[in-house]
């Protein structure tokens, strides 16, 4: 009898644990359908594949395209060159890294809190625009027509001052400067939050000894704020190669592409652009297995440093 | 006056306190200004006379106003539909998102699910591994999703990060708001829509938020699956007359470009600057009322993600 009851509850509890799958299921579907099933779409790097023919028609290569693009020396080069893009805007994109720690240590030093909310809410404003906006900002201001030119033309400059969004020079450069005006106070937030939650006894301890503004900074700030630093840092490798294409579209031309297209611009490029789609899809599941290694890294260091990590 | 006034306060600051704040104040202040002022200056762009604006006499105040900009701008082929579009997609797509997502996060809550950290973590992974682009695309097209409005909702409709941002935020409520619910008999939906959501305003204002911006800034969506020009959004218009004009710059025919042509009285440059400063304004309209939810939001989660 005893023993028929206990039966019961437990099959009712894992009725119930199962029940709590079943209300989740339709949105893990979702998941499923839009990010998992779109697996099929490797086996196209596999075949000879012309748009307009079905996959079945077309002809079976096994691993030919994927030797192709090291193999053919045109594929080879601009491989290389996409590449070096990525990696040169990111790295230079590093050095800037701690920028939004010092903005917000340097920030919150200030004794006028309206002087700091007026500061922190327009400079996340940037943030919320599309690279499409800022591309158009950029030419109203910078463009040949643009206002800077302009101005310094009426002041008798024969040539043009301003011409990085129609030449191939410093095209990392810029745009690594354009993200961090686009992110640069969106990213401090964190740090404010971080800073906040400092415990102040800590501070006051130091001011009784005698410790001024800048050792407050070197000694206990920034020390508490270096994890944090840290881990983004490291969870923004495991992001190194998907740049995304919105700001690589709005301002690439043809006078600049040969250093702003990047790997994801170039898989576009590729498969939308010239229809190699076989090609295309290769380098794709070459860039996903290579991001899917760095997020793994990323991972393990963080669970080794921090004793937390995504998963 | 203000700051005298604080300064007077405080009468212990030394010339090196008085200094340090000078500073700053300066670094600050001019950044802020370099944030600020690209968007002023497409304002005032919009309202001051384009002959002016063309030989760049308009740098700090707007000159010749007038709002025929705006009132021309509509009669671009297309624009009215567009910005319809932008914002049912907006309006849409940031509901189901929020719907999803938040759904999501709140049933992930619930330890005792099913193999919950398998699916978890599948759902999770999806943040850092991607099919790629032309295989979703070629998926998308197996769905039907091609050239359909709903392209715009479905495939973007859960988010993971957003949903981590909630579901930490779930956690960190007390058990027993929602136990006391449980003996009432409450269900799992009664419970999540009674008394988890009302809870989560601050974080649920912050995702809404970022889906909102992003459904309305989105233009790559359009250009990778729309050829229907009856789907086109508004920022997809723009990304397209910027590259007109970029072309037409380089070949030098202004006044042959088939957006001139639509409306005479407007140049070129006007269309492009007022239609950017159409697409910028509802985002610095909203802006600041989520703006007190998403600092609280960003903590609760951002180190968590």
């Amino acid at each position: 009898m005893k023993k028929k009851v206990v039966d019961a509850k437990s099959r009712q509890r894992r009725w119930n644990d199962f029940k709590l799958f079943l209300y989740v299921l339709p949105v893990v579907a979702l998941v499923i359908l839009f990010s998992y099933v779109p697996l099929w779409g490797w086996s196209f790097a596999f075949f000879q594949y012309k748009p307009g023919r079905s996959l079945m028609n077309s002809q079976f290569v096994g691993l030919d395209n994927f030797e192709a693009l090291f193999g053919n020396v045109v594929m080879r080069k601009n491989l290389i060159r996409v590449l070096k893009n990525t990696f040169g805007i990111h790295l230079l994109g590093y050095l800037f890294t701690p920028l939004p720690m010092m903005f917000a240590i340097l920030l919150s030093e200030v004794k006028t809190p309206k002087f700091r909310k007026v500061v922190q809410s327009l400079t996340t404003l940037p943030n919320f625009i599309s690279w499409v906006i800022l591309f158009s900002l950029a030419t109203s201001l910078f463009g040949s027509n643009g206002l800077i030119n302009t101005v310094f033309k009426s002041l008798g400059h024969d040539s043009q001052v301003v011409t990085f969004l129609t030449s191939d020079d410093h095209v990392w450069l810029t745009q690594v400067i354009l993200q961090q005006w686009k992110s640069l106070g969106w990213s401090s937030i964190i740090y404010f939050a971080a800073i906040a939650g400092l415990d102040q006894q800590l501070f006051e301890a130091a001011m009784v000894d005698g410790a001024g503004r800048w050792k407050r900074i070197w000694y206990i700030t920034i020390p508490q704020l270096i994890p944090t630093y840290f881990v983004l840092l490291i969870m923004s490798i495991g992001n190194f190669l998907n740049t995304g294409v919105d700001q690589y579209l709005a301002f690439g031309n043809a006078l600049n592409k040969k250093y702003i297209e990047v790997l994801d611009l170039y898989v576009y490029n590729l498969g939308v652009g010239s229809g190699q789609i076989s090609f295309s899809v290769a380098v794709g599941i070459m860039k996903s297995l290579v991001a899917f290694v760095l997020f793994f890294l990323a991972n393990t260091i963080s669970k080794k440093i921090r004793g937390t990590s995504v998963f | 006056m203000a700051k005298t006034a604080v300064v007077r306060k405080r009468k212990k600051w030394t010339t090196e306190e008085k200094a340090f704040h000078a500073v700053v104040y300066l670094i600050y202040g001019l950044f802020t200004f370099i944030c600020v002022y690209p968007f002023y200056y497409l304002m005032i762009c919009t309202i001051s006379d384009t002959q002016m604006v063309e030989m760049g006499k308009i740098i700090l105040f707007p000159q010749g106003i007038h709002f025929k900009n705006y009132m021309e701008i509509f009669k671009v082929q297309n624009l009215g539909h567009s910005a319809m579009i932008s914002v049912i997609r907006t309006l849409l797509g940031t509901t189901a998102s929020l719907l999803a997502t938040s759904y999501m996060a709140y049933f992930f809550t619930k330890e005792n699910m099913w193999c919950r950290k398998f699916w978890y973590r599948l759902v999770v992974v999806t943040m850092y591994f991607s099919a790629g682009m032309i295989p979703i695309y070629l998926n998308n097209k197996m769905l039907g999703l091609i050239n359909t409005f709903w392209i715009y909702i479905i495939p973007g409709m859960v988010s993971v990060y957003n949903m981590i941002l909630v579901k930490t935020s779930i956690e960190s409520m007390p058990a027993e708001l929602e136990e006391s619910a449980l003996l009432d008999g409450a269900g799992y939906l009664t419970r999540f829509i009674r008394i988890v959501l009302p809870l989560q305003k601050p974080i649920l204002a912050t995702v809404a938020l970022f889906a909102a911006v992003g459904h309305w800034n989105d233009f790559f969506t359009t250009k990778l699956y729309i050829t229907d020009s009856q789907l086109y959004t508004l920022q997809f218009l723009l990304y397209e007359l910027l590259n007109q004009v970029q072309a037409a710059a380089q070949q030098i025919q202004y006044e042959t470009s088939a957006m001139a042509q639509a409306t005479s009285s407007i140049t070129p440059t006007g269309i492009r600057l007022t239609l950017t400063a159409v697409v910028t304004i509802p985002i610095m309209v909203v802006y600041p009322f989520v703006q007190k939810f998403y600092v609280k939001g960003i903590m609760i989660g951002a180190v968590k993600g």
